[in-house]
């Protein structure tokens, strides 16, 4: 038996939650840990796309945040550092892309079709209300027949 | 008749541009260095690590700066194609040896073959930032004034190779 304890304490120790490495704070300071997570936010981990820098933990994530930390410590502004960012990786690595030429679709879109959706529905609307109208005219004869009923001297034909 | 067949419409259209999203590569990322000086540096090299590597030691020369790691498994399925390649002697080849130790680095080297010129030793993954890197191995043509001029993300396939790769280094050395 006892050539099973060291197999059957290592699978033990393998169930066990392990330890996971804290990401490196240089944050003494906690108003630059939150640049760092603000800044972290805004620019997305390559490697697993939908994800944040703040939240992933790829390691180009970490080093990526690393870089941040840096860049903060040599005092630059949030805008330099995702130019930085943007310089090296493309627009991509923004989760709010850009306004220019080639995201004017991107941003303008939802809207376009909004509007295209409000003016199908208005064009429907107003047919519809059309077509109600024509309903309700009544012919010449019809009309002298409604007036008999309302006022009760309806005759059987 | 036309109620009918505008939803129809719609979903042929629809469904064309997601069979055409099959055929995408998510993870290719288009990259803003293109077109530009490649970023300098000066680093140590893996195998003579008194000596330094700058990209500026490849001036007037067309080459290839390829990303490994030993613990990258995709460049291990791109190493055989790089090592035939180096046997033609078509392109210089640079690695950039990226976040790893020195010592598996040159084993892995020693296991697999040693297509490059020299390996760059980024250990700490600073430069391959500055090249925008994020995925393993990633291969760069720099022309002869020192301009990036494409890049490849993932590992390089014999068709590839042949259909892209070659034909734009070609067109580099003629011009």
């Amino acid at each position: 038996m006892r050539h099973l304890f060291l197999p059957i304490a290592l699978s033990i120790c393998a169930l066990l939650p392990a330890h996971a490495d804290q990401a490196p704070t240089l944050a003494d300071d906690p108003a630059v840990e939150a640049r760092v997570q603000h800044l972290g936010e805004e620019l997305r981990c390559l490697v697993c796309q939908n994800q944040n820098i703040a939240d992933s933990h790829a390691d180009l994530a970490m080093d990526l945040k690393k870089q941040v930390r840096e860049q903060i410590a040599a005092g630059r502004t949030d805008r330099e550092i995702l130019d930085y960012m943007v310089e090296r990786y493309g627009d991509f690595v923004l989760y709010r892309p850009p306004l220019k030429a080639t995201t004017v679709l991107l941003w303008a879109g939802p809207f376009v079709l909004l509007l295209v959706v409000v003016l199908l529905l208005a064009r429907r609307l107003r047919r519809r209300t059309v077509q109600a109208a024509a309903a309700n005219t009544l012919s010449a004869d019809e009309q002298q027949r409604a007036r008999a009923l309302l006022a009760g001297e309806e005759k059987q034909v | 008749m036309s109620r009918y067949l505008w939803p129809l419409g719609l979903f042929v259209v629809l469904a064309g541009f997601l069979f055409a999203g099959l055929f995408l590569n998510p993870r290719e990322v288009p990259s803003p260095l293109i077109g530009r000086a490649v970023p300098a540096f000066s680093v140590a090299q893996l195998g003579a690590p008194d000596k330094t590597f700058s990209p500026a030691d490849m001036k007037g020369k067309v080459w290839l700066m390829n990303v490994w790691a030993s613990w990258c498994v995709s460049c291990r399925q791109e190493h055989p194609l790089l090592v035939e390649l180096a046997k033609t002697g078509t392109v210089t080849m640079v690695g950039l040896h990226y976040k790893d130790e020195r010592d598996a680095g040159l084993k892995w080297l020693a296991d697999y073959g040693d297509p490059y010129l020299l390996s760059a030793h980024d250990r700490d993954g600073r430069i391959a930032i500055d090249f925008g890197v994020y995925g393993t191995p990633e291969t760069f043509i720099i022309d002869r004034q020192g301009v990036i001029r494409h890049k490849h993300t993932g590992p390089l396939t014999p068709a590839l190779l042949r259909d892209d790769i070659l034909p734009r280094i070609r067109q580099l050395e003629a011009s």
